[in-house]
């Protein structure tokens, strides 16, 4: 390798080093090493503030995940059956989701968001009198952000999942007797199944890392992105860097054992031409 | 059809008529378009219970579109599909009392060889008991020297397994009739040899109908009762292989079915049981006309003469009386073929043409070497008319 080409690396991973190195410094600042200690991992997990941001975050990436992943798989089936323009005009729609930056993503729903209940809150308070709910910011809105732009990353790895399937297993299945149900159940479920569960691990962890959207539409609410960028504020100490590293390694974990899952595909169609 | 002309067929029709077997499998004028493309056109077919049928023609003549027909994955466009003598047109594939082996087997990877093989019987309704499925897939994996292969993955299983899996996968059900698509085409020689013998010995043994899709007409002959030659989504000829072989209707089936020398010539009078033809050498008397082709003299038509019933000489003096022609050829080539030879040999004025001789024979106690001059004939019945095209 070329020297730029290491410098490059470094350039990218230093900063990501340097947060986790620091993080087991025994000092009361980020960047004064003072000796090694995983003492500030137990103080962030002491912390009512951090843990509670950190339950949101799980709450939320979970909801997040399944909704995703469920209304992702079925849309992907969905549009298996549609051709023409109108395929096209998904297909489109599916890519220019995924390239939004995430701060349009975060204006855009927020503004939905208040639009939507400055029309429905009055209504509801008319209809129903003053024990009427309130709808506000919060967990669901953060949610329905996040499902959002998940949606589109499920379509995309499901839907390359679907093409690639052998249509004469599914005539197979068929000409066994399967109804077109018992073929979706016992056929076609099983073969998309390390898709749905990759894309559903990526949504988890997009949900769970994201700050910028969950930033705009959060309301009183903070998950862990948000706890961390507001405790920053107050100075970088080795707890804001202990909570980044295990971030760090929850997302990591995941992403690895979602590519695993979307690798072990190709090995097995691998096998099957080498037959 | 064709073969309405044999004895065999004829006395089944006048069966049918009689309000015996209803066929297994019948096509009524059958005829299926995929938008401009017509893939079958006008099919008229019965397939006889036990029978061993197969469809026969090279790759887009519409056999497998036939056979997709039959299993329910394509409706016709025109016509009836009936099996047991019932319109199945509407029938889906998963109501219909027949099973394939694909192409490419099309076994379940997430299966294993059990569990493929069970996949059928676990689609009944009622599910039939568990211990009855066990007895049912080990006899099916006995059937097909599978045994103890229960627990092993698809593709950790040679294609020759895979092969064997699929066909238990399919039998197991009983259905009515077994659709076969070109089922040996991934195997390699010897394996495909051994396959064709063991298919057939299965299709006794279980008595079901088998029905195979091949471009292989070696295949095809080798393992049939009855072949259908298939060419532009027609059925040229149907008939059993020895029929086909020796009275093939067009040059088509004559060319499809062994090998065929054609000579082209103008007919200068007609018969009854002779036709005098003009070739280029001079005129022959054949004995034998294609079925169904009326011939006028003055028509353009093409002696067909299969490559064994030419005899060789070194003098033409030995060659037979009652010869139709006699030519002067030379030796181009020569194929050793273990008991026979087979000769490439060119004529000044017919051109090149194939005989097949024994290695030693009355006529040739050594055989002709490459650039050796010799003489050839045939008799009238060896030379059968058929028209040009």
């Amino acid at each position: 390798m070329r020297w730029y080409a290491s410098a490059i690396y470094v350039f990218l991973y230093l900063p990501i080093a340097l947060i986790v190195i620091y993080s087991f410094n025994a000092g009361r600042y980020a960047m004064d090493w003072q000796g090694f200690s995983i003492e500030w991992y137990f103080k962030a997990f002491a912390n009512p503030f951090a843990m509670k941001a950190l339950r949101t975050s799980l709450v939320v990436a979970l909801w997040t995940a399944v909704l995703a992943t469920i209304i992702g798989t079925l849309a992907a089936l969905g549009l298996e059956r549609v051709r023409g323009w109108l395929r096209q005009a998904f297909d489109a729609l599916i890519y220019i989701a995924i390239m939004v930056p995430g701060v349009v993503i975060g204006i855009a729903t927020l503004i939905a968001f208040v639009t939507v209940f400055d029309l429905v809150n009055p209504a509801l308070a008319a209809l129903i009198g003053g024990s009427a709910p309130r709808l506000a910011m919060g967990l669901p809105t953060v949610i329905g952000a996040h499902v959002l732009f998940n949606l589109a990353v499920v379509i995309l790895i499901v839907r390359s999942r679907l093409a690639g399937l052998d249509r004469t297993l599914i005539e197979a299945s068929e000409d066994l007797y399967a109804t077109p149900l018992g073929t979706f159940r016992q056929v076609v479920l099983p073969l998309l199944a390390p898709a749905i569960l990759a894309s559903f691990l990526l949504s988890f962890t997009f949900s769970f890392e994201d700050f910028i959207i969950a930033f705009f539409v959060a309301g009183p609410d903070s998950t862990l992105p948000i706890y961390i960028f507001s405790s920053i504020r107050r100075g970088i100490t080795p707890e804001v860097n202990a909570i980044g590293t295990v971030v760090l390694v929850v997302s990591l974990t995941l992403l690895i054992a979602a590519q695993f899952l979307l690798r072990e595909r190709g090995g097995a169609r691998r096998r099957g031409a080498a037959e | 059809m064709a073969s309405s002309a044999t004895p065999g067929s004829g006395e089944d029709r006048r069966g049918i008529e009689a309000g015996a077997p209803i066929p297994t499998v019948a096509f009524r004028d059958v005829t299926k378009r995929f938008g401009e493309v017509v893939a079958a056109n006008g099919l008229a077919l019965e397939v006889r219970s036990g029978e061993f049928l197969s469809f026969l023609g090279p790759s887009g003549c519409g056999k497998t579109t036939a056979l997709r027909m039959i299993a329910g994955f394509e409706q016709p466009t025109e016509g009836e599909v009936l099996i047991d003598g019932v319109r199945v047109n509407e029938l889906p594939a998963y109501r219909r009392p027949v099973n394939m082996v694909f192409q490419s087997y099309a076994l379940f990877p997430h299966l294993n060889v059990a569990r493929n093989v069970a996949y059928g019987l676990l689609q009944r309704s009622p599910r039939p008991a568990r211990a009855e499925i066990e007895r049912r897939v080990a006899a099916m994996l006995d059937l097909v020297q599978l045994r103890g292969f229960e627990g092993r993955r698809i593709w950790e299983m040679s294609g020759g397994q895979q092969q064997r899996v699929a066909l238990a996968r399919a039998l197991i059900n009983e259905p009515k009739v077994l659709l076969l698509d070109e089922p040996l085409a991934a195997l390699d020689r010897k394996l495909r040899r051994d396959m064709q013998i063991e298919l057939q010995n299965l299709q006794r043994r279980v008595g079901i109908t088998f029905i195979l899709v091949t471009h292989d007409q070696e295949e095809a002959l080798s393992m049939s009762d009855r072949v259908c030659i298939m060419r532009d989504g027609r059925i040229v000829q149907q008939g059993t292989p020895s029929d086909l072989y020796d009275r093939p209707v067009n040059r088509y089936v004559a060319d499809f079915v062994g090998k065929s020398n054609f000579f082209a010539g103008t007919v200068r009078s007609v018969a009854a049981g002779a036709v005098r033809v003009d070739l280029d050498g001079g005129a022959i008397t054949a004995a034998r006309t294609g079925e169904g082709l009326a011939l006028l003299p003055g028509d353009a038509v093409a002696v067909a003469v299969r490559p064994e019933q030419i005899v060789l000489a070194r003098r033409e003096e030995a060659l037979p009386e009652a010869s139709a022609a006699r030519i002067a050829a030379r030796v181009q080539n020569r194929i050793f073929l273990g008991e026979h030879i087979e000769y490439l040999l060119r004529s000044e004025t017919l051109g090149e043409f194939l005989t097949l001789a024994p290695r030693r024979s009355e006529l040739t106690e050594r055989p002709f070497e490459a650039g050796e001059a010799v003489f050839a004939a045939f008799s009238p019945e060896a030379a059968l008319v058929l028209g040009s095209e």
